[in-house]
Order: C-alpha cells, then structure tokens, then sequence
C-alpha cells in the first residue's frame, strides 16, 4: 500500500497505477456535489439538457459544508456516504467522470463501472471535516446556488488526505479490509 | 413550584448548540485514544489518527467536527415541580436551535415537504425534541447533534418472544455488517429492546447518550453489552470500513418490558463524532 502525491486532474497513467489501499494525497481542482446535485444533473441529462459541469477528466467530492465563517474559505468540509449516489453515478461516469471522493463503500453495479470506465473510488475520513477543511484553498460557486449547502462548488484541493478504496483493476479495499480483518466470534 | 423562564431555556440550547457541534465528549475521547492504542491494522490507525487530530483541530478552533450538524435531537427531563414560563416551551426550543445553528455557522440540513419539494428551512428547526416528566425541580436538557450517515442505517425488528439473546445478537451483528462505513464505524451501537416498536427505537436512541463503554448497571444486561461488542468487532469492518479491529467502541442496550406476545429490537448507531452536551436549569 503506496503513499502517493496526487495532482488533479487525474492522468490515465496515474489512474492505472492507483490501487484500493493506497494512501493519495490529492491537489488541484474538484467538483463538490451532493444528493440535490446529483439528482438535477440527472434530470438534465435524462432530458438531454447540459449540465453545468463538464465531468469529462473530473472529480467530483461528495460534500455538502457547513458555512464559512468570517474570513474563513470553508466551513468543516466532510464526505457523506457515497452509496446514496450511486443511482446518478454510472451516467456520470459514462459522461467521462475519472473520480469520486466519499465515504463508505459503492454497490456492484457502480463497482463494475468504475472499472468499465478506468475511474477510481476514493475514502476520504467521514467525521473529519474540520481537518479535511484545511486542505481545500479555494471555493468557488459553479451551479444550483438555491440549493444551499448542496450547490454545486468548485473546490481547490491542496495535499486533500484520501484512501484508494475502488481501483480500475476491481480491488476494493473494503471487501480486503474485512478478509484480512475479520475473526471467528468467540 | 419553581419557575422557570423560556428565555433561560432558549439561551441554554443556543450554547448546547454551538458546544455540541465543536467540542467531543472527553468519554468519546478517551475510548478512541483507547481504540488507537489497540488497533492492528496501519490503515485503520491512519484512520483513527486524523480522526483524533480532527478532534483537536476542532476545539481549538471553535469548528464543527464535522460538517453534517446533524438533526437537533433533545432530551428533555422535566421535574414536575417546574412551572415553564414567559412563552412556549416548544417554542422556545425551536428558537434556540434557530439561532444556534444560525449565528454558530452549523450547518442546516432539515427540509420540509420530505417526500415532494423538500424545502430547507433554513435554520436546521424544527429540532426532534423527546420529553420525559421525572421528579424534582430542574429540567435536564441533553442535546444530540445527529448526523443522518449513520441514523440512516437504523433497523427495527419484531422478533419471535423466545428469540432470546441469540435472536437479538444475530439481528444486531447483521444490521452493523450491511451498515458497513456508511455510519462512520467506529460507531456506538445502541440497542434498544422491549416496549412497543416506537418505544424501542426510543431505548436504542437513549441508549448512546450513555457515556461510551460505562456498562448497563443490571450485570446480565452488561455481560450481553460486552459479548455484542466481541462480535461485532470480530467483523474486520474497522475504522472507517478500511479493515481493522475498531468497528465499536461501545454497544450499549436498554431494556423496557414487553407484551407476551413480542420480543422488538431497535438498533441505533452513532458514529464516531458521538457529539452530546447537556444542561441543567
């Protein structure tokens, strides 16, 4: 399990080097999306509308952060739970999303897509979302700013602490984790 | 009778509010520190590390440990000697949580109009507020910042009335196994059994405002709570899902009695940013 120093966007070479397990720490620009997002997006792909941004090569954070306070670029800026994306995702993947950032695992079918289409899943620490804070720069609206917390923002990302948990080779770190952790109950 | 003005009410879940969100439980602390020391796995480590450093981050800079502030869950002890007065109590609670979600910088994350429009109401109110008339003349206000991560992941069960404690356990290590890292393991697992089935989610939610690893007082209740928490650790799921001996750092059950006919389980879990604080008035 490599420690790794990650510039964004994601290269195909850097992408077929990432394996589940590895600790990345990224820098360069993200896509902060949510639920709310996720959900308009696809409504706007369904219709065939464009959607505000071109995922081709892009990340996108699962993360909704609380209020900036004075001065501050961020509030606390956590993942939430992936899997609750997963019926968005494989459209987005398909639109040429390489990245996700989230906690929690994915189920089968956003797995398998994620190697169909050469992209990788990463953990970030759920819960830690005032440390996470001090890893992003810069904040910038990009869409749906009537969604609050949920709006679509671009993120600057610098030394962003992630663990590789779904590589484009199937390894997913979570079915690992449990092989090698897991014990007969006494 | 004593007399006990909304206004002082209000001011003390403004504060709780703000100090909840910012500020961990030393008993939380403690028993990740705990985990930390006994953990095995580098990545689960790694894991708990951050989480600990998030921690202080947090407090020394007046941050939300995490951006999901939660649903504002309130445990309120009423003495029935106290006589609320100047306003609404319901009231006065929801204008507490308004203003501390508001001017703290908390995130609001409670929409109206669930299943249709889903229109956030801006200031994280209405909160979720539990009442319960107890002797004396204070009232205890205990309020629980919930994050939806892991209360999404609560299960309820009616079981066979002589399930038993097999029944029990099997119900609970499975709801902690499909819950995988979607409640941010290390989690507290509440277990709530007996009653009705709205009194046992109740038992199961109460059952994490306990400080984290004190054991249930009734010694075969206690022996259950440390013979869960062997089993579902020896799931491997760890910090964070990442694999690891920490999927717990407590299990803890309350008990009601029950209809002849019923055995219902509750399970409720708490991540690892298990935020809590009360007050006394």
């Amino acid at each position: 399990m490599a420690e790794l120093e990650v510039r964004l966007p994601l290269s195909d070479e850097v992408i077929e080097q990432l394996r589940a397990g590895d600790s990345v720490q990224l820098s360069g620009t993200v896509y902060a999306a949510r639920d709310a997002a996720h959900k308009r997006m696809a409504e706007a792909i369904a219709r065939g509308e464009a959607v505000p941004v071109d995922v081709r090569g892009q990340v996108i954070y699962y993360v909704g952060p609380t209020p900036a306070r004075p001065g501050a670029v961020i509030g606390s800026a956590g993942p939430t739970t992936a899997m609750r994306l997963d019926p968005y995702t494989i459209a987005l993947l398909e639109a040429g999303l390489k990245g996700a950032i989230g906690k929690g695992g994915r189920g089968p079918k956003v797995r398998e897509a994620l190697v169909r289409h050469r992209a990788v899943y990463f953990l970030a620490v759920g819960g830690a979302g005032a440390l996470l804070s001090k890893h992003i720069r810069s904040v910038e609206l990009v869409a749906y700013e009537d969604l609050g917390t949920e709006a679509v923002r671009r993120l600057e990302l610098d030394g962003f602490p992630v663990i590789v948990c779904n590589d484009v080779h199937g390894g997913d770190l979570l079915e690992q984790g449990k092989a090698q952790w897991q014990r007969a109950a006494g | 009778m004593r007399d006990v003005h909304v206004d002082e009410i209000r001011g003390a879940v403004v504060r709780l509010c703000q100090e909840a969100t910012v500020l961990l439980p030393n008993d939380v602390l403690q028993a990740l520190k705990r985990a930390r020391q006994r953990e095995e796995s580098p990545l689960a480590r790694q894991v708990l590390d951050q989480i600990l450093r998030n921690a202080e981050l947090a407090a020394d800079e007046m941050l939300p440990l995490c951006q999901d502030t939660g649903t504002t869950v309130i445990f309120l002890e009423i003495g029935q000697d106290v006589h609320v007065v100047g306003g609404g109590l319901t009231e006065a609670l929801r204008e507490g949580v308004g203003s501390g979600y508001r001017e703290g910088f908390l995130r609001a994350s409670i929409v109206d109009k669930p299943f249709t429009e889903r229109i956030n109401t801006g200031d994280n109110t209405p909160p979720v507020v539990h009442t319960e008339i107890v002797p004396g003349d204070r009232i205890r206000i205990q309020l629980m910042p919930k994050g939806s991560g892991c209360e999404n992941m609560s299960r309820f069960t009616t079981l066979l009335p002589g399930a038993g404690k097999d029944g029990i356990a099997e119900f609970v290590v499975r709801t902690v196994e499909e819950a995988g890292g979607n409640p941010c393991p290390p989690i507290i697992v509440g277990v709530g059994v007996g009653g009705t089935a709205e009194y046992a989610m109740y038992l199961a939610k109460k059952a994490i405002t306990r400080r984290v690893g004190e054991p249930h007082p009734d010694a075969e209740t206690a022996a259950f709570e440390a013979d869960l928490l062997e089993w579902v650790n020896a799931l491997g799921i760890g910090p964070q899902a990442v694999g690891g001996r920490t999927t717990a750092l407590a299990v803890h059950v309350e008990t009601y009695p029950t209809h002849i006919a019923a055995l219902p389980v509750a399970v409720n879990l708490q991540c690892h940013s298990a935020r809590l604080k009360e007050a006394v008035l």
